[in-house]
């Protein structure tokens, strides 16, 4: 568990919030939204609103960066009565996760809400993904081989 | 060239709803559903956001259903709709050496760091029709092992490079913003990351034919498969109202690092050189073949003949992109009647003069 100072306004905190938040499951989010309980409200400020990016590849892996195709985002962003802004961009199609994701943002803002929000929903988050990264890890670790190649012997 | 025509409504509107009525087929059979075919028919999925040139399985399989299946179709829908689209940006780079690898090969090293993990391949498969997925059953799921605590793949390619034995990939020009052929028309010579996107976004069977024939001999350059890598990648992106980046999803993405023969040149010593290919999801045949014709494209830069047509640059890139080629090719069924018609006064014309001096050389015969 992370402990916060009295406020945690740092980007290094936004930043991993918002990555978490951004790459749950979109019915993940909602639930555990709902864990949290009533929150201070907040008006748009960005209707969620569907948009490309294009995703760039480097050539070899670690070249120059080549355009490699886009990929479907959406964003939305937030302002809480006190002020406070929340922006969310996630990949795909959830305009619904994008404006969760802002209200999270904001609320984060607020140092009272900092460590509900850690404890209830960013930390299982990031373990549920954990989770699923370890299963896939662990099925493709199952099909790891050594190949042998087959020398001959001298004079036979 | 052909012409608007005018009529037809009524034969238009019939045809839509026959094509909707084929679409659904049989009512005593269920309908599909998008999570199926993302889930089931998930390299369809894959192919079509690759050549799509747009990641969102659940967009390709909705593209895939409206199509009946028919991929180059659905790719055309895809493309289609990423045009009805703002654009927010571009992502940073993503970072295959990060990647969460659910298969990864070498087949130049057979001890490659992290090991050779196969994964959900067909290689081994027997392509022998497999009758119990006739019926319907629970399949277990797949066995586990344990994991590294690291579970970092390093790159093949990287090793190699610090011996000097591979060229190093070229660096990004400081400064200079990545171009793009959806925004800034594609013209010739292209750049290498341009070559690479027409490529990642080309027909899979056109680029999978050009690559075949550098193997033949058109353009051989001794191609290996330094290295193969399927997995999932997380996306950065740095929105403008933030400043710094955050991860906004993760992909699965394939990539295949080609490494050939070089004989070097003058001025290189010999050492080997690189091909590189990029898709969506796991498309590794697309990946190959992209790798393929990538380093084959790069022939003049190497010195090499330019004699085969996967070498030609014009040649690859102008007919590579198959919503192109199958618009121009489809374009035919378009009324030509106008166009057909003065073609025929044409033919008319020219078949009398022929019969009018065919019919003088026999009376000219009969007179001698």
């Amino acid at each position: 568990m992370l402990l916060f100072p009295s406020s945690d306004t740092s980007p290094a905190r936004r930043q991993r919030w918002l990555s978490v938040v951004a790459k749950a499951p979109a019915h993940r989010l909602q639930i555990l939204r709902q864990s949290l309980g009533d929150t201070p409200s907040y008006t748009m400020l960005r209707r969620p609103e569907i948009g490309l990016i294009m995703l760039q590849g480097r050539i070899s892996g670690s070249g120059a960066p080549f355009a490699a195709g886009e990929m479907t985002v959406t964003r939305a962003a937030v302002r809480l009565a006190s002020g406070q802004i929340g922006i969310g961009y996630v990949g795909g199609r959830h305009p619904l996760q994008a404006e969760l994701v802002a209200a999270i943002d904001a609320l984060g803002q607020l140092p009272e809400w900092q460590q509900p929000i850690e404890d209830q929903i960013i930390a299982p988050l990031e373990q549920e993904a954990k989770a699923r990264h370890r299963l896939r890890a662990a099925m493709a670790a199952a099909t790891k081989v050594e190949f042998f190649t087959v020398a001959r012997e001298a004079g036979t | 060239m052909y012409v608007a025509v005018k009529g037809g409504e009524t034969a238009i509107a019939h045809a839509l709803e026959l094509l909707a009525d084929r679409r659904r087929g049989s009512r005593d059979v269920p309908e599909l559903t998008l999570d199926q075919i993302d889930q089931q028919l998930a390299q369809s999925v894959d192919r079509v956001m690759t050549e799509g040139s747009c990641y969102d399985r659940q967009l390709a399989a909705l593209a895939i259903k409206q199509a009946r299946g028919d991929l180059i179709e659905a790719i055309f829908l895809l493309r289609a709709y990423r045009t009805t689209l703002p654009r927010f940006g571009h992502s940073e780079p993503i970072d295959t050496s990060r990647m969460s690898a659910e298969r990864r090969i070498s087949s130049t090293f057979k001890d490659v760091p992290g090991g050779q993990v196969l994964g959900p391949t067909f290689d081994y498969t027997h392509r022998l029709l497999d009758f119990s997925l006739m019926a319907n059953g629970e399949r277990p799921t797949a066995p586990t092992a344990p994991i590294d605590a690291a579970q970092i793949f390093p790159r093949v390619g990287d090793i190699l490079e610090r011996e000097g034995m591979l060229e190093p990939p070229p660096p990004a020009d400081a400064g200079v913003s990545t171009q793009d052929i959806t925004r800034d028309p594609l013209t010739l010579p292209a750049s290498r990351p341009v070559r690479l996107q027409a490529l990642a976004r080309g027909d899979e069977g056109f680029l999978l034919a050009l690559g075949y024939s550098t193997q033949r001999g058109y353009g051989n350059n001794h191609p290996f498969v330094g290295e193969i890598r399927f997995g999932a990648v997380p996306v950065s992106f740095v929105p403008e109202e933030l400043g710094f980046p955050i991860e906004i999803a993760e992909i699965d993405v394939t990539e295949c690092d080609m490494v050939n023969q070089f004989a070097g040149s003058h001025d290189v010593p010999p050492q080997f050189t690189r091909g590189y290919g990029l898709a969506f999801g796991h498309a590794e045949r697309k990946a190959m073949a992209m790798a393929l014709v990538d380093r084959a494209l790069r022939a003049e830069e190497l010195s090499e003949a330019v004699i085969s047509p996967a070498q030609d640059e014009e040649f690859v890139l102008a007919h590579s992109d198959n919503v192109e080629a199958s618009g121009f090719v489809q374009h035919l069924k378009l009324p030509h009647y106008v166009d057909f018609q003065s073609e025929l006064v044409v033919v008319r014309a020219l078949r009398a003069e022929v019969e009018a001096r065919q019919q003088q050389a026999a009376l000219d015969q009969a007179a001698e």
